[in-house]
């Protein structure tokens, strides 16, 4: 502040701007600390952003300069590619799956761990573990080795003499396993969760005991209205990141989306626009359209929240 | 004790009652059952991973779905220089990147934090919103254009293009997570500083970094997880062998000889992992508050 000042002082001797050089002393600092963030907000958000929707109307090789198109990127992906609509069919089917059955996981185990078990930090750690390391290249490795015809999960069901498939060679269960993996990485919901059943007043369980009320009336009628927003919080995050999700589907399928386009995520399709074939217009238009297809997703759980999410006030 | 026996008795009587107590006793063995099995299955994959790369290579896949110990140690030697490029550039790499990137996300989120947590100034709310809508926002749609800018300043095979968003605040987690704790630190102290003629430069040094040594703490943490697992950035920025993460390296031992040397892969997924294992030992606790306090995705 006073440093400031005594920069500011020497330069108003008119009276009129010293009105200005106040307002500027108290608002620089502000603007100062934000000084990086800014660089970064519109060299790196804002700016590329605007620049992505204008090359989603050009066709653009990265050598050439982009060549406006109009919205045929648009209408190609709408009308004249099959394998576009095999990545949406295969993203939703993903999302469809492994978010919710994630979250139940997760809300299961943080209500059994909130009963006050011995050996909490314990379990905690153990569950939260997996979605700690999950994200990472190994993880996908070790999974096509379980997953594979001679892996973990086949030899275990030998035991009972039953001969699995191979499950990330067959384009019928390739995807399931991403599903798993992603099942498997519960972990940070579920402290979420916990954090939540936590604030739920231990009162209000005591009073509808005394009132009769069976367990399982609790868990309906005060665990889960009162856990809503933490429901909302851990749908949205969940269903945001899964949309994302790139690295498990790349490795496990060697980038390609393997077999028969199977595993072909979004992000994977978009990927092999840009950096395979070098289509950065049309890989524009898809990265637009995902943009479109989130922000949606977003406002309409907000749209809808007020009928499902409890609040307080 | 004696107050919480007692009001034990007076809110649900039943407790006295034994056969309510047998019930509670068995609920709570059938719950530990269930709680140590999926603890089983939760960890058994990773087990799994540990025994196999200490086992030799003819032995992974015939002893079968138990874990057998053995301790050769064959196949990280063999994996560790597998390739053209030993692992010893890539983890150097990889510290780089991660250590660099710590840095940079510590002084420009904490800084941003800062002004949105204390300073006045004209559409702070506003851009507050701002920073909260970049949270949502799927890296793909800026993804081309920053690859454009990035290869036009020639950054493209080197790590700027991984390290420098870092010092510009990017990670709108981190900024969003320090806002939360700043927020918590008392007014009085940067007011009484205030007072005494302090200005936002010294607050900011001497009295916010200081009192916020956890929160930076867990910054430090997730970025360095966040980093060393990154796979997308170098995919996209590195293309030479030298210049490679280990996660880059790793696959490209899938790739090149993944298919017949499964202990060396092994090996070095276990070695992969390694530094996010000893953060997770070491700062659990952190972690663990650092997403229920702000939600964050891992």
């Amino acid at each position: 502040m006073t440093v400031h000042a005594a920069d500011a002082a020497p330069q108003d001797a008119a009276s009129g701007t010293s009105k200005w050089s106040r307002a500027w002393q108290s608002h620089a600092p502000g603007y100062l600390f934000l000084l990086p963030w800014f660089i970064g907000f519109f060299g790196l958000t804002i700016g590329p952003i605007i620049s992505s929707f204008y090359l989603s109307f050009t066709d653009f090789d990265l050598l050439t300069s982009p060549d406006w198109v109009g919205f045929a990127n648009y209408e190609r992906m709408f009308t004249n590619d099959r394998t576009f609509a095999t990545s949406m069919r295969v993203t939703f089917t993903f999302v469809l799956f492994s978010v919710p059955l994630k979250l139940a996981f997760a809300l299961a185990i943080a209500i059994l761990l909130n009963r006050g078990m011995k050996g909490l930090p314990l379990y905690r750690a153990v569950f939260y573990l997996p979605s700690l390391l999950g994200a990472s290249v190994a993880i996908a490795i070790l999974w096509r080795q379980i997953f594979a015809g001679d892996g973990l999960v086949n030899q275990f069901l030998s035991i009972f003499g039953i001969v699995g498939p191979s499950w990330i060679s067959n384009p019928n269960y390739s995807l399931w396993t991403l599903i798993v993996l992603s099942v498997w990485q519960f972990g940070s919901p579920m402290i979420i969760f916990l954090a939540g059943l936590r604030q739920i007043p231990q009162d209000m369980y005591e009073a509808a005991s005394l009132d009769g009320a069976s367990k399982w009336r609790q868990f309906w009628k005060i665990t889960l209205p009162l856990l809503t927003p933490v429901v909302f919080f851990n749908a949205i995050i969940q269903t945001i990141e899964a949309f994302k999700s790139f690295t498990p589907a790349f490795i496990i399928s060697n980038g390609t989306g393997s077999p028969i386009n199977s595993t072909l995520f979004y992000t994977l399709y978009l990927y092999n626009e840009a950096f395979s074939y070098f289509r950065m217009g049309y890989a524009s238009a898809l990265a637009w359209f995902l943009l479109l297809l989130i922000a949606c997703f977003t406002a309409f759980s907000f749209l809808t929240s007020k009928y499902w999410v409890h609040y307080d006030d | 004790m004696t107050i919480d026996a007692h009001k034990l008795t007076v809110v649900t009587g039943s407790e006295n009652d034994p056969s309510a107590r047998l019930r509670k006793r068995i609920f709570s063995v059938i719950a530990h059952v269930l709680l140590i099995g999926a603890s089983i299955l939760m960890l058994y994959p990773l087990l799994w991973l540990l025994a196999a790369s200490f086992k030799p290579e003819n032995e992974i896949f015939t002893s079968g779905i138990w874990p057998s110990l053995s301790w050769d140690i064959e196949s990280y030697f063999r994996g560790w220089n597998a390739m053209r490029v030993s692992f010893s550039v890539f983890y150097m790499n990889s510290f780089i990147i991660a250590f660099l990137s710590v840095v940079g996300n510590l002084i420009a989120c904490s800084m941003a934090a800062y002004a949105f947590a204390r300073l006045q100034f004209k559409g702070r709310n506003f851009w507050f919103a701002m920073m909260l809508m970049t949270l949502m926002l799927p890296g793909q749609v800026t993804l081309i254009p920053q690859y454009v800018l990035f290869r036009d300043l020639g950054w493209v095979n080197t790590m700027l293009p991984l390290v420098v968003p870092k010092f510009l605040a990017v990670d709108a987690f981190f900024v969003f997570l320090m806002v939360q704790f700043f927020r918590g630190i008392p007014r009085e102290l940067d007011e009484a500083a205030m007072m005494d003629g302090a200005g936002p430069w010294r607050i900011y040094w001497k009295i916010m970094l200081p009192l916020s040594i956890p929160v930076l703490v867990t910054a430090a943490i997730f970025t360095f997880i966040w980093t060393w697992d990154d796979f997308f950035g170098p995919l996209i920025y590195l293309n030479r062998m030298q210049d490679y993460t280990v996660m880059l390296g790793l696959r490209t031992f899938v790739d090149s000889t993944g298919e017949s040397d499964f202990g060396g892969l092994f090996a070095m997924s276990v070695l992969s992992i390694v530094p996010i294992f000893v953060f997770f030992l070491l700062f659990q606790r952190l972690l663990i508050e650092g997403i229920a306090t702000t939600g964050m995705k891992r």
